[in-house]
């Protein structure tokens, strides 16, 4: 055992577990903020029920993902002070810029959101939360780019054993990063997506068994009640998983046939491939192949080659001498695997949800998409919606754990897969870490981190179980003076005053 | 002046900013339970810093940020030189973090409690960290480290209850201002015996004539504690709000400045320095933004510049 392989660990142990909390809070930002929008041009008080009780569990989880960042970026420094002082020129430069244009924006913004619901104008106040969250989306691309330049370093050269950068603008546009922001950021929708469709699920189901507790309506059905709550943020979650499934799927379409030029070996550990092979197949799961899959993924022509590890490895032993560059080939191909089907059964998940929940008399192409301002009345023609199916809210619940463990393969994929590289072609990991730091220090701060990690883990699954069971606080049970529910003005500022939340905090 | 001198001055900037700044929300998550009696009085306390905390610690995830881009060698040698001390800030701020964002969404007062542990634990751990830590690498000394602990950590809480004394009205108030009494009679002393190590300490320069400016900002920043004091002492709060930032401001720049040319011992601004472009590239972007920046967060304390009552609830 060395520092190295703790080293590893702590790195792994901790990018994992941060990125269990930044996803969520990327897509689920978003999504309180159209709540929120909802609510401002509608009027309706539910869409601020929703905006509040969505909006706490964001900031539980945005809680998580700020303080377990802060060790990221040290980390490099701390135990890759080789890898530190050989990228720094080039991979730094992102980082602060993250921090400058992203992470104040987040910040400082989010903090006026929270506090600012008595004190800010109604509209700036929704502007708040608009800023915070195209912050933390910007910090993702910033991250997601500097995190690229490892697996297909652009815009530099290297002088005296330090890569220089040439081109910032090559460094921001890198093709890998392109292919991967939209990848990671839409895999952040389906995410939180999930997540919101779970939560729906849950309170779908409490909601039925509260309104009938003696069962004597069949659960599937509901108990006659008017349209549930959950109805709409559950549509909402729907499209927007559905929509972020396309994305996800195209862009990590473009990145395979990137990984087909940028990292050959990453792609041959991916199927297992051994050798060289035109016309490569694809196994979707080990044991069945489709034939010629691959070499069509990765190129777009069935008959092309797909490089092989073994060819690979005698490629590179002549050209960076001899080692093995081999990745570890079982979590590769394995978290391939689990990354597609998961992913791709949550979405599946969210396409098989809006099909449950359309309307009941179509009126044009516009199925999947939210309900529209002012129909009220069109909607009561045409009967009433379709309830959620009981079965469906439940398998909802169940599906939960699918995107988190699909977006944690997907990362094991892309990391492990660029092993031995840090940065590919240029440097190793193994002289990338810190040579003065002892297997003491880093087996100390690894210990230090996990055990912290794991019982704000607990404690942050308690809060937000605790938090979705106790459901969104009561409506008032006092109509509002004025008429507010009709919705469809397009001006709240003089509306639905009388649930003004005053402190999240 | 030249790319590599004026990054080194982004750096200072950015961590005195940092420094002043966390410097209050350390005092405040430290003294909140010695401030209030009772839960409406502990959320009057920690609201004072509730907006704006998040956004003050990015001043310290900007500073590294822009070590790293700018002197490559520097923040590696910094952040792995100092591990373990590192590793307890990294906990320290996880721990403060979680506490403040979780104390108000959790339901029994147990968890409550945790999380004032958290925030009580993570404020004082790097208050007392960074402290210790720039200190040792300014004199490589124990005593000295412990020296610059006990400043650091002494001034965040007498910046923080004098910011709790501006922020607040009633009972907290003034019990604020006591506490800024008490905990001056430590960091007076602590005062100066740290500063006064700051310049005799250069890597660089020695004696008292070779830097007379590092001495007029020590000095000048041992005026100003001084005058922390007597102010709170006469009830100007603003006033005397203003001399505990320009005294941990004059701090931050003496100490960059002790530690120009050379931030690491054998390594020099120059040698750590990323390349022309880089630097070039980054000042653009940077002297774009900043107004941005320091004008919006500059907003958000206008926002919430009302001062605080306990609610009743």
């Amino acid at each position: 055992m060395e520092a190295l392989d703790l080293a590893r660990w702590q790195f792994g142990v901790t990018t994992v577990y941060h990125f269990l909390f930044v996803p969520l809070t990327i897509g689920l930002g978003v999504f309180v903020a159209g709540l929120q929008t909802a609510w401002h041009r509608t009027g309706k008080e539910q869409y601020l029920r929703l905006t509040k009780f969505f909006g706490k569990i964001f900031l539980i989880n945005f809680a998580m993902g700020v303080v377990t960042g802060i060790v990221q970026e040290f980390q490099f420094g701390m135990n890759w002070s080789e890898y530190s002082v050989f990228v720094g020129d080039v991979f730094g430069a992102p980082l602060a810029l993250e921090a400058l244009l992203a992470f104040f924006l987040e910040s400082t913004f989010l903090g006026l959101w929270i506090f600012g619901w008595d004190k800010l104008p109604k509209r700036v106040h929704l502007a708040t939360i608009w800023a915070a969250v195209i912050g933390s989306n910007l910090s993702a691309y910033f991250i997601l780019a500097a995190n690229a330049w490892m697996k297909h370093p652009v815009g530099y050269e290297v002088v005296d054993g330090k890569a220089r950068m040439t081109d910032l603008w090559a460094v921001l546009t890198n093709s890998t990063a392109l292919a991967q922001v939209p990848h990671v950021v839409a895999g952040s929708f389906v995410i939180a997506g999930g997540f919101v469709l779970a939560v729906c699920g849950y309170q779908v189901l409490k909601e039925r068994r509260s309104a009938d507790p003696d069962r004597t309506v069949p659960m599937r059905r509901g108990a006659g009640l008017a349209v549930s709550m959950w109805r709409t943020p559950m549509r909402a979650a729907l499209v927007m998983t559905a929509i972020a499934g396309m994305v996800v799927a195209g862009s990590g379409d473009l990145s395979g046939k990137l990984l087909h030029e940028q990292q050959p070996m990453k792609l041959a550990a991916a199927e297992g491939l051994e050798r060289d092979t035109a016309g490569a197949a694809f196994s979707p799961v080990p044991g069945v192949e489709v034939p010629m899959l691959l070499s069509f993924l990765a190129t777009n022509d069935p008959n092309a080659v797909v490089r092989g590890m073994e060819d690979l490895q005698e490629e590179y032993t002549q050209r960076f001498g001899p080692g093995d560059y081999r990745p570890n080939l079982p979590v590769v191909y394995l978290s391939f695997r689990v990354m597609i089907v998961f992913g791709m059964t949550t979405v599946g998940l969210s396409v098989l949800g809006l099909w449950l929940t359309r309307r009941r008399r179509a009126t044009g192409p516009s199925d999947g998409q939210p309900a529209p301002r002012g129909r009220t009345l069109r909607r009561r023609a045409a009967g009433a919606p379709r309830e959620v199916p009981a079965w469906f809210a439940r398998l909802c619940l169940l599906a939960l754990p699918l995107p988190f463990i699909a977006m944690i393969a997907g990362w094991l994929l892309s990391e492990i897969g660029r092993q031995p590289w840090t940065v590919q072609g240029e440097l190793l990991t193994a002289a990338s870490v810190s040579p003065g730091v002892s297997l003491t220090e880093v087996a100390v701060s690894l210990a230090v981190f996990t055990l912290l990690y794991g019982l704000l883990a607990v404690a942050e699954a308690v809060l937000i179980v605790r938090h979705v069971k106790a459901g969104p606080e009561p409506a008032p049970s006092v109509p509002p003076a004025s008429p507010t529910g009709t919705g469809g003005t397009g001006d709240g500022d003089r509306t639905a005053v009388m649930l003004q939340p005053t402190l999240m905090y | 002046m030249e790319l590599t001198t004026f990054w080194f001055a982004v750096i200072a900037f950015l961590w005195t900013g940092f420094f002043v700044l966390e410097g209050f929300d350390f005092g405040v998550g430290m003294l909140a339970p010695v401030l209030s009696r009772d839960e409406a009085e502990r959320r009057q306390v920690l609201g004072t810093i509730g907006p704006v905390w998040d956004g003050n610690e990015v001043w310290l995830i900007t500073a590294v940020g822009a070590m790293f881009a700018a002197f490559p060698a520097w923040y590696a040698g910094l952040l792995s030189e100092f591990y373990l001390p590192i590793v307890l800030v990294l906990a320290g701020l996880i721990m403060r973090g979680v506490g403040l964002e979780w104390r108000g969404k959790v339901q029994h007062a147990s968890d409550r409690a945790w999380c004032d542990l958290g925030i009580l634990a993570g404020s004082a751990l790097p208050a007392f960290l960074w402290g210790a830590v720039f200190a040792d690498l300014l004199r490589a000394s124990a005593p000295a480290a412990l020296a610059g602990g006990a400043f650091s950590l002494s001034v965040c809480l007498l910046h923080g209850a004098v910011f709790v004394a501006l922020k607040t009205s009633g009972p907290v108030r003034a019990r604020a201002r006591r506490t800024a009494m008490v905990v001056s009679v430590v960091a007076l002393p602590a005062g100066v015996v740290a500063l006064s190590g700051i310049p005799s300490a250069g890597t660089a320069v020695a004696g008292w004539g070779a830097s007379p400016w590092l001495w007029g900002c020590a000095l000048a920043a041992m005026a100003f504690l001084a005058a922390a004091v007597a102010l709170t002492w006469r009830g100007r709060e603003g006033w005397a709000f203003t001399a505990t930032a320009s005294s941990i401001a004059l701090t931050g720049a003496a100490l960059f400045g002790a530690l120009w040319p050379a931030p690491l011992p054998g390594l020099t601004v120059a040698e750590a320095a990323s390349g022309p472009y880089t630097l070039g590239m980054l000042t653009w972007i940077g002297l774009i933004a900043l107004p941005f920046v320091l004008g919006y967060q500059a907003w958000s304390y206008w926002v919430f510049r009302k001062r605080l009552v306990a609610e009743v609830s």
